[in-house]
Formats: C-alpha cells, structure tokens, sequence
C-alpha cells in the first residue's frame, strides 16, 4: 500500500517525501483545488521545485483539481490541467466530467485518479468513471464502512485510495452544499468548506463564541478547547437537546485497519490536510511509514504500537481519534 | 409554458399517507411527478414494485412520471433496487448518483439527472447528452447567473436539454452514511425503529439563539428554511427554463402547487401560501449568494 501525504508548501512537500511519503498531492494558488486556503499551495515555480524534489528521491506527485467549474471558471479550470500536465505531474486528481473528458482527451498518458469530490460509492460509479474517462484510481468518500469498501473493493475496476487519517468529513463528499448554504462557498464551488473569511470568534459573558456569516456555530465554556468552526461540528439545538447533532469535532485514524485494507487490496492510503503545518506532515507520515513498514512485513501479527497513536492523538483535532465511518457504531 | 414538477418526497412517510398524497396529486395541474426513495434505503414502507403500480396509474392520469433513484448508494442491495428502476423501459429515471448513470447507460434507457448530480457545467451536460441525458435539474447551490450561461452555451451547441430548478421547498443539501434522525434518538442507525416516520417533514436543528438553520431527516441534511423561487416565475420564463420543481410537503402543498400553476399562467396568485409548517422563507442560492438569505426585492 502506498502512503500518500498532503502537501500545502514546498516545506511541507519535502517533510512528507523525507519522512516517507510515496507520493504526495498539491494543488495550485486558486480555487481549483479543494483546500483553497490563503497562502496555501503552489504556483508554477514552487510545483516544479517540488516535483523535481520528489523525482530526483523517486517518489511521485499527484496534482488535485478537484472542483467544479462553472461557465465562467471553465477556462481557468482547464488551464489548471494543462500546467498540471506542463509541470509534468505523476497523476492529476479530477471530480468534474467536464475536465477528465479534458485531460482524457488531450493528455491521456497522464493517469487520472478520481477525486473523493466525484462522488462514487459503488463499484457501477466507480465504472461510470473507468468506461468514460479512463481513470486508474478512485479515492473513496469516507462515509463507507468497512464491510461496504470491501463491497467496493470486490467488484472495482479501478485502483482504490482510502482516507486514513485527518479530518473527518460525514457527508458524501462532492455533493455537500452545507458550506454554501450558511456562506457563499463550498467545497465544490470554491474549494471551501466554512471558509475562514466568514468566521468570527467572540469572547462573551456566556463564553467563547465562534461564528460562521454570524451564525452561532458554538459557545464554549471556561475549560472547554475551542475548535474551528466547521459548521458541521457545532452544537446545535434539536427538539430542546443541545448537543453535536450532526458530528463531533473528532478525527479519522485508522491504523488498526491497515491489514483488512491491504487484504482488501487497497492501493494507497490518504492521509488529509494540505492546510497543516510541515512539522504535522513530517510526524503524521512518518508514523503511517512506520506502521505500513510493518503490516507490510507482516500483516498477521501486525498491531499498532502504542507510541503511534500517541503521536497521532497528539496531533489530531480535539486531541480525539476515531476510526470514523468504517466500523459502524451509531453510523 | 413552463412546466411544474412534483419532485421526489423527500421524507418518510407512511404506505397510506404516500398514497393519499399521490391520489390528490392527481388532480393538481402539475405535468411531470418523481416518484421513489431518495434519501434513506432502510425506508421501504413501498416496495419498488409497489412505485412502479403507482407510476402506472399516475400515467394513467395524463401525468408524466420519472423513476427517482436513491442519493447515496452504498451497498449491493442498494443497486439490486437501483436496477429494478434501470431496467424497465416504461418510465424515464432522474439519476441522483452516477451508479444510476452507469446501469441506466448500460441498458440504454434514456435519463434525467436530479438536483444532486454534479454538473455544473457545458462539458458535463454534452459527456451525458451522448449517453440518453433528456434533462438535467440545476444543483441547488447553483444561480440565475450560472444557469442562464449554461443555458445560453448549450442553445450555442444546438442542444435541446431542458433545465429544471428546484424553486419550492426544503433545499436538499446532504446526504451521510450517518442517520441523524437516530443519533438524536440515541439509536443505532441499523435499528433505527423508523422513527423518521413520526416527523413527517423532518425535524428543525436551531442554533443556541435560536436561528432556523437545517432540518434533520434521516441520513440527509436540508435547509432550515424554505426556499420559494415564485417571484422569480418570470425571470426563469424569459430565461428558458424548461420545468419549475415544487418539493412535496404533507401539508398545504394543493395550494402551493396552484399558486405556482397561476404564476406560471401569468396570474396574480389569488390566496397567501397555506403553510402548515412554519419557516422562514429563502432564496440566496438563485441570486448568487449565501442560500439562507433571503432577498425580498428582486435583485
């Protein structure tokens, strides 16, 4: 199984591939990409910088366009594609029809990997993907359970990439419009979900406030750890119950997966975050090298060492780990 | 004309209450009906056999009806149902996920696309128009600005895909592998007792101040307040919208599909929305903005 790693920057770029990464996944400095953030991701320069980094230590780098242009963007979107392809990347990451019909078309030596935002849950999708636009490989959403990959993975005419650590997104991913509803943008509009410019945090006699468009998204209590506010891991108020009624501000960890992932054929392992911070890349990809190095060996007796998931508990949001929408508990 | 729409019910509801909705439904001078289960596959209170006698007497009825397909696909007894849809030859079917594009390509049966389909633009809709698309139904965080140019390039390229807008009703904006509905509960989702059943049009999540922000309903997320695209009739008119989708609700919905039919006549409304359940109205999606605003002067 390969490890794929995030890459926000150069910097971050270099920790992933000198602490183990396989490949790693950038995206350019616009909303092309879903982690459109400000002073995250690569122009020109400092993606060929990056990708001679990786080629010359023999590892890979795949490029994310993964959101969905519209009739204004289509042009800007499809040069994405052609700088992605000028740049000379290993695989360029796609959810739009639209733009892998493109990069189908015009470069079809360059491998094509699903993006989680196309939304495929099946084996048929994942075929609807294959028959039109040659893709190699899909990253699943993480809402599947265990049981469900393998249904996946069974019948899958395509390689399989899974989320194996960082955020935890609940919602089929792809055809989310929370972000949008409560802002202008989302995930598959902007590349943004809850995005920073409409967040606003206040400190009030009840208690910390943090705020999206200026909708109260959670107050927090002396002692409480304040988190961001992704809109879906608020508390919010149901039939008189305040609670987190649609998620809790928890991360995705599944290292005590990696031998059913490998038995399933999983091909790569996805961690998240292209928004944190070299320091967390290097300590995230260098554990999941750690524990891929050993189920590798032996996936039989493989177990997780306690110092892992020390370190990823360490860095995960909320201080809390999970193994998410795999195994089925309230799910 | 434009045409009006009865989308797919997107609550559960009981075998008798979607019956008796349906049985009304007849009557009211909508053209085109969705019929099926589009949120949650636990909720079987109709069998696929039981949609498809329904479809038929509803044809039967002058209406046209399109098989809807279920949003978030996941196991292999979800596509055995999707199947059952895709392999008939009698009604056309709405693709909510490209599972249904898939099978519904593979057996050659022409097709619709929801409001869930990711297109968002000209490319995609030519890639399916190849494959048998006959519509396509805007996504709902998508505007009048978007869709007029998509509408425009696809005149441009000589296509002839009618555009559909959801303009009435809570907005569908996600869909989880998590039940909601039964995590309030403290419920399993695979023993979720149905209880979605007893609230037949969701379940409000407010903010701590109280802010109408989203309505729980099973596995899917929609809006908190009521989107109502009747003012903007004439603006999807001039436009070329080919059909205006109205969202089912239990209660009120013969009023609302009749204001809806004068405006598209035309016609000043002659009644205030009935509107047995209360919520604020929205329309910032249609207008380029955040969906939950409302913008009261046309802008």
């Amino acid at each position: 199984m390969e490890l794929v790693c995030p890459a926000g920057s150069l910097p971050a770029l270099k920790k992933a591939i000198d602490h183990g990464a396989d490949a790693v996944y950038i995206g350019f400095r616009d909303s092309t990409n879903a982690r459109q953030f400000a002073g995250l991701n690569f122009n020109d320069k400092r993606a060929s910088e990056g990708i001679d980094y990786a080629h010359a230590r023999g590892k890979r780098v795949f490029c994310a366009i993964n959101t969905y242009p519209q009739p204004d963007g289509w042009q800007q979107w499809k040069a994405a594609v052609d700088r992605a392809a000028g740049l000379g990347v290993d695989a360029i990451i796609l959810a739009d029809m639209g733009l892998l019909d493109y990069a189908a078309n015009k470069y079809p030596h360059i491998p094509r990997h699903l993006s989680v935002q196309g939304s495929a849950t099946s084996h048929e999708a994942l075929s609807f993907y294959k028959d039109n636009f040659d893709i190699r490989r899909a990253v699943l959403p993480r809402v599947l359970s265990l049981d469900q990959v393998r249904g996946v993975a069974k019948h899958s005419p395509v390689e399989l990439e899974v989320f194996a650590f960082g955020s935890l997104c609940i919602m089929a991913e792809g055809r989310c419009y929370l972000s949008s509803y409560l802002t202008d943008e989302s995930p598959n509009t902007r590349g943004a979900c809850s995005p920073a410019k409409a967040v606003r945090w206040q400190e009030t006699p009840d208690g910390l406030e943090s705020r999206l468009n200026e909708v109260l998204i959670d107050r927090y209590g002396p002692g409480e750890s304040a988190g961001y506010p992704t809109l879906c891991k608020g508390r919010f108020e149901v039939e008189g119950s305040v609670y987190h009624a649609i998620e809790e501000p928890v991360s995705l960890n599944t290292l005590d997966l990696l031998p059913e992932l490998k038995e399933l054929g999983i091909s790569a392992v996805k961690i998240e975050g292209r928004q944190r911070s070299p320091a967390y890349i290097a300590d995230v990809a260098g554990t999941w090298r750690q524990a891929l190095d050993r189920v590798s060996a032996n996936s039989q007796h493989f177990s997780v060492e306690p110092a892992w998931n020390h370190t990823l508990a360490g860095l995960s949001e909320g201080g809390l780990t999970t193994i998410g929408a795999y195994h089925r508990k309230w799910k | 004309m434009m045409k009006l729409s009865l989308g797919p019910i997107l609550w559960f509801w009981s075998k008798q209450s979607v019956f008796d909705f349906y049985g009304q439904a007849a009557e009211w001078p909508v053209d085109t009906i969705y019929l099926g289960e589009v949120v949650c596959s636990r909720r079987r209170e109709l069998k696929p056999d039981d949609w498809l006698d329904l479809a038929r007497d509803l044809k039967a009825c002058g209406k046209n009806v399109v098989l809807s397909t279920l949003t978030l696909v996941e196991s292999e007894a979800d596509l055995r149902r999707l199947r059952k849809f895709c392999e008939q030859d009698e009604f056309l079917v709405e693709a909510n996920d490209q599972s249904a594009l898939q099978v519904a390509i593979r057996n050659n049966l022409p097709f619709v696309t929801g409001p869930s389909m990711n297109i968002y633009n000209t490319a995609t809709l030519k890639i399916l128009a190849r494959q048998g698309l006959q519509g396509w139904n805007l996504p709902v965080e998508l505007g009048k600005e978007t869709l007029a140019q998509l509408i425009a390039e696809l005149e441009q390229e000589g296509l002839d895909l009618p555009a559909e807008v959801f303009s009435w009703g809570f907005l569908p904006l996600a869909w989880s592998s998590r039940c909601f509905t039964a995590r309030h509960y403290n419920l399993p989702k695979d023993n979720c007792q149905f209880r979605c059943l007893e609230h037949p049009d969701g379940m409000e999540l407010r903010s701590r101040e109280s802010q109408e922000l989203f309505r729980i309903n099973g596995i899917s997320t929609l809006s908190g307040s009521r989107y109502d695209l009747m003012r903007e009739l004439p603006d999807m008119e001039r436009m070329g919208v080919g059909t205006v989708r109205l969202s089912p609700e239990h209660q009120g919905m013969a009023d609302v599909v009749k204001r809806f039919d004068q405006v598209r006549r035309g016609e000043m409304p002659d009644t205030d929305p009935l509107q047995l359940v209360e919520a604020p109205p929205c329309n910032g999606y249609w207008y380029g903005k955040p969906g939950m605003d409302f913008l009261k002067e046309s802008v």
